[in-house]
């Protein structure tokens, strides 16, 4: 049991995907102006991120691997994130036509969210079981929304404040989220094996 | 080799079913006006209109937010489908009465520098780098943006010629007014 939460905590924390292994920076940057809509946007990532973690975990062993198949991994990975992605897309669009406008052209986006497919390729390439993939994906989605939220309420403040002219917008925002991601190394020290 | 193609095969058509049934279950009752609208507009989201896109534009005249007229490469045509689509009758002296027109790259002064095509929202302007530009002018709208950031001036908009679609009899003042004259 242990061994399963601090796979989750070491997931979503010490090897956060977005600022330790730097996957999913599109939408980190992207969708990060304000803190509702990063975290719908972070809502429907962990939906997908944990789905496709799943979903690829069984094609990998019960269908990839027993068919020797292996070279279409990333390809049959692809096809099933779209699927989920074409599925979120459409369950946001019935539950919530606000939040579907606001996330606008980032929703079908996540498709091409690196952090997706690299989180169902790691899960293989580290050789879990199922339900320490399912603990994989869902820590890395519970990362990824996480730092999402914090970077959001930092831009938040960051549009309030007096920022020089040189570095108002987008540096300063590439400035804040390399200091985030020095922050979050602090966490490195919390997992001791 | 066949295990690699039955095996994506199935998958694809595993997943295009279950999305097939989950958008029927899922499917939200838009306002079927608005889809028709989208169908007659342009599609080339431009936002001359003010609206981000086709889609809000079609939305804004489906609620009577705005009016059928508000849709400049649309022209007049567009305008008089959307009255005979709602059954609005529209007072057409108050829209301006612009011919369509595209662009229309001037190849003594184009340069090259592909800022135009960059810009085109419908992919009607044709060329390369350091290579004369063309407009296609099937493909071309009307939206003027290409005009905007030509640094040669290059671009100029025409008037399209006249086809079977949207030719008009002349006004009947015109033939007054000639008459007028004779006598």
């Amino acid at each position: 049991m242990t061994e399963y939460l601090l796979l989750l905590l070491g997931t979503a924390l010490v090897n956060n995907v977005v600022l330790v292994k730097f996957l999913g920076l599109c939408p980190f940057m992207g969708v990060s102006n304000k803190v509702d809509s990063a975290l719908g946007m972070g809502l429907a990532t962990t939906f997908v991120l944990t789905l496709a973690a799943v979903a690829s975990w069984l094609l990998e062993f019960y269908v990839l691997q027993p068919l020797n198949l292996g070279f279409l991994r990333i390809l049959t990975f692809i096809l099933v994130i779209a699927a989920v992605v074409q599925f979120t897309e459409m369950a946001v669009k019935k539950v919530s036509p606000a939040l579907y406008q606001v996330l606008g052209i980032f929703l079908p986006l996540i498709t091409t969210n690196c952090a997706v497919l690299g989180v169902a390729l790691l899960n293989v390439q580290q050789h879990h079981g199922f339900v320490e993939s399912v603990l994989y994906g869902f820590g890395s989605a519970v990362g990824f929304t996480l730092v999402l939220l914090i970077f959001s309420g930092l831009r938040e403040r960051l549009a309030l404040s007096d920022v020089p002219k040189a570095f108002a917008g987008a540096p300063i925002g590439f400035i804040v989220a390399g200091l985030l991601s020095l922050a979050f190394m602090g966490f490195s020290g919390l997992v001791t094996s | 080799m066949l295990a690699a193609i039955t095996s994506l095969t199935i998958l694809g058509i595993a997943l295009g079913y279950l999305l097939g049934l989950a958008s029927r279950y899922l499917k939200v009752e838009g306002n079927p006006l608005q889809a028709e609208i989208e169908e007659l507009l342009p599609g080339s989201q431009c936002g001359q209109c003010g609206y981000p896109g086709c889609t809000a534009a079609a939305d804004a005249i489906a609620n009577s937010q705005a009016e059928i007229t508000i849709c400049p490469p649309g022209g007049l045509a567009l305008v008089e489908k959307l009255a005979s689509k709602l059954g609005v009758s529209i007072d057409l002296s108050s829209v301006e009465d612009k011919a369509p027109m595209v662009a229309f790259v001037n190849e003594a002064l184009c340069i090259g520098c592909t800022k135009c095509f960059k810009q085109c929202p419908t992919d009607a302007l044709a060329g390369g780098p350091k290579q004369i530009h063309t407009v296609i002018s099937d493909a071309c709208t009307g939206c003027e943006k290409c005009v905007d950031i030509c640094p040669t001036e290059c671009v100029a908009m025409r008037p399209v010629p006249i086809t079977l679609q949207d030719w008009h009899w002349p006004k009947p003042d015109a033939v007054v007014v000639t008459q007028v004259s004779v006598v």
